[in-house]
């Protein structure tokens, strides 16, 4: 996408020239929202608080799938299952040898990781939905694995009971003070992605994408950087599916389904491949629209009488789906990509175009 | 290995690959006409049993009746669907087509919930449950002749199902539909500049995946019952497409029977591990299939230009 800069912006330095963050104000604002983030738990309540958790764990896995997907454009449908991994992982470190979270959280983000590398491989020789295929294996031969191969360790028939995790004394038992960690956790994703993206390593990543043979004439080594890329999604499904073991509290073998593979997806185009952004709005849209569906279910109810029971069960999938596809429809760039025609056509007033 | 029993599962196994082949059928109908790989099958599969349903226990129509009224409205779907979800998608890349039909899949399983209730339900049986067929087996093993012990139900909705595939594969060999459909899926702007109408070919194929899907989900909801699950049986021919070819019509036969015998033969194993293994089959052949041949044992090997 162009760079459009405001009128009047000069890149008067290489260091200037390479800033995500350009203006004083832009690094105010940063300030601003970030000390709002993590004092949240001062003004909100406990239930928001607790959405700002999920949505927050839900964005840390997007921006896995976001490198993966959006800016090497190797598909999976298994995001879940490798949060599987991170979350048991940390569950057990945590919770059987005693391990502190500062050294469970990175565990479980290189387990996941090396899980993913393993199902990456088929990447080497398939692609498009025949990737999608050996992704969509992963997420069913990974929980069964699991399942059968400790279940005296995973306590399999009630699922595992996690434990809280203690850093400093302080005890991450509720929502309140779980969102130090979500919060901070995001805030290192978001930097080291957002980086990741603009490097040697994304520009190989996009070359990838773009046309993975024309890359390879090129000299990009698609064996180790399809890997790489499998390798970091997973990492980062490790460590969303930690802090969601950890906040949850539980986990067994079902908790991370290929629903919510596929909701990871639906944010992630929701939101728009292959920006920084994209992960945020959509996890936000994609969340606050399921949530929003469990609260219209009951009204729906009194509309309609004698749909009790699966009217909330019906339509989360139900809304999910015509979200999913309308927005490939109308808006295949996703949100992000709104955000900057807003942005162009603001700077560009009273010219609209 | 139980050898005592792997006569019975190996082919009670392989009949139960004649649904999964139809399934499968349903994929590669859809996949050699439009090249799209249709992850909604199962909720097609679901739906069509549940009209089905509808007709002969809610309103108590004759089950002749009823599945040819549950056809025609699957039929209608599946033009719906390709004129509304899938139309505009033409041109895209495949990430979001087959985002796209995950969408579908979610917002289909969201509709069939809210219409019918996510309730089990009976379903009238179509072939007798009593009398199940006794075979002896020519052979012999610790001094006692084998007899395989096979459901009339399993046995006919396997003769059912290889019926409709050969049918439908006879069609595109022999009728003129058949042969539009052919050519179109070899190149859509050929097949477009010769004449032929290629949005009817995506509509008609569409419409004849769903029509193939309701016979399925006839099938397996008279063996096993209806509930929401019912359209997670499309996961096992998922892996059958892959392994018999994407775009072959005999690879779903021989996919079909390979899946549901290695299913059948691992619940014949001694050791425990292995018999749970049974639930995963579909997929570890998924991925031997993808690392040593990934266009199947049929299909056709597509060379990459830049």
């Amino acid at each position: 996408m162009a760079v459009l800069r405001p009128a009047g912006e000069f890149d008067t330095s290489y260091a200037y020239d390479m800033a995500s963050i350009r203006r004083r104000w832009q690094w105010v604002l940063l300030a601003i929202s970030i000390v709002a983030l993590y004092t949240l738990p001062l003004y909100a309540n406990r239930s928001t608080v607790a959405l700002v958790n999920r949505i927050g764990i839900a964005i840390i896995s997007v921006q896995g799938l976001n490198l993966l997907i959006g800016y090497t454009g190797q598909i999976s449908l298994g995001q879940a299952a490798f949060m599987m991994v991170g979350g048991y992982i940390s569950a057990l470190l945590v919770g059987n040898l005693g391990l502190s979270i500062v050294i469970a959280l990175p565990a479980a983000g290189l387990g996941a990781g090396l899980v993913g590398l393993f199902f990456g491989l088929p990447s080497l020789r398939v692609k498009g939905f025949y990737l999608a295929m050996a992704t969509l294996a992963a997420q069913f031969i990974i929980p069964w694995f699991l399942r059968h191969a400790f279940p005296d360790i995973l306590n399999e028939t009630q699922g595992l009971i996690v434990e809280v995790p203690v850093l400093l004394g302080i005890r991450f038992g509720d929502p309140n003070s779980f969102l130090m960690l979500t919060a901070t956790v995001l805030l290192i994703t978001t930097v080291v992605a957002h980086n990741i993206a603009r490097s040697r390593l994304g520009r190989a990543f996009v070359a990838i994408r773009d046309n993975d043979l024309a890359a390879e004439l090129l000299g990009v080594n698609l064996f180790r950087y399809k890997l790489i890329a499998f390798f970091l999604a997973a990492v980062y499904a490790g460590l969303a599916g930690a802090l969601s073991a950890h906040y949850f509290r539980h986990i067994n073998s079902e908790t991370f389904n290929l629903g919510d593979s596929i909701i990871l997806l639906g944010m992630l185009v929701v939101g728009g491949l292959g920006t920084s952004l994209g992960p945020f709005l959509g996890a936000i849209v994609v969340q606050l629209l399921i949530e929003g569906a469990t609260v219209l279910a009951p009204a729906f109810v009194q509309l309609f009488p004698g749909s009790e029971g699966h009217a909330v069960q019906a339509f989360k999938p139900l809304f999910f789906g015509l979200t999913l596809m309308l927005f490939l429809i109308l808006e295949p760039r996703g949100l992000a990509h709104r955000w900057q025609i807003i942005k162009a056509s603001w700077r560009l007033r009273p010219f609209s175009f | 290995m139980n050898w005592q029993l792997v006569p019975q599962f190996g082919i009670a196994g392989l009949l139960a690959g004649g649904p999964i082949a139809l399934i499968a059928l349903g994929i590669v109908l859809i996949y050699k006409a439009t090249y799209i790989f249709n992850f909604a099958q199962g909720q097609l599969l679901l739906l069509g049993a549940l009209f089905t349903w509808f007709f002969a226990l809610e309103l108590g129509w004759p089950i002749g009746i009823s599945i040819v009224l549950a056809l025609v409205l699957a039929a209608l779907l599946g033009l719906l669907i390709e004129r509304f979800a899938l139309r505009p998608m033409t041109g895209q890349p495949i990430f979001a087509i087959v985002l796209m039909t995950l969408g579908l899949a979610q917002f289909l399983q969201g509709v069939a919930l809210l219409l019918f209730g996510g309730t089990q339900r009976n379903f009238p049986h179509l072939f007798s449950i009593e009398n199940p067929y006794r075979i002896s087996m020519p052979f012999y093993f610790n001094g006692n002749q084998i007899t395989v012990i096979l459901k009339q139900n399993l046995v006919w909705s396997f003769v059912v199902a290889i019926l409709a595939v050969v049918l439908i594969g006879a069609f595109f060999q022999f009728s003129r539909t058949g042969l539009a459909m052919r050519a179109t899926s070899e190149d859509h702007e050929l097949a477009q500049s010769v004449g032929l109408r290629i949005r009817r070919i995506f509509g008609a194929s569409w419409a004849m995946a769903a029509m193939v899907a309701t016979v399925a989900g006839v099938l397996l909801a008279t063996s096993s019952g209806l509930d929401m699950s019912l359209s997670l049986v499309v996961l096992s021919a998922f892996a059958t497409v892959l392994l018999g070819g994407l775009d072959s019509i005999p690879g779903t036969i021989v996919g079909g029977l390979i899946i549901g015998a290695s299913i059948g033969l691992t619940k014949a194993s001694t050791v425990p591990l292995i018999r749970d293994m049974s639930e995963i089959m579909p997929y570890i052949v998924l991925l031997v299939v993808l690392l040593i041949r990934p266009e199947g044992i049929f299909g056709q090997r597509r060379i990459e230009r830049i």
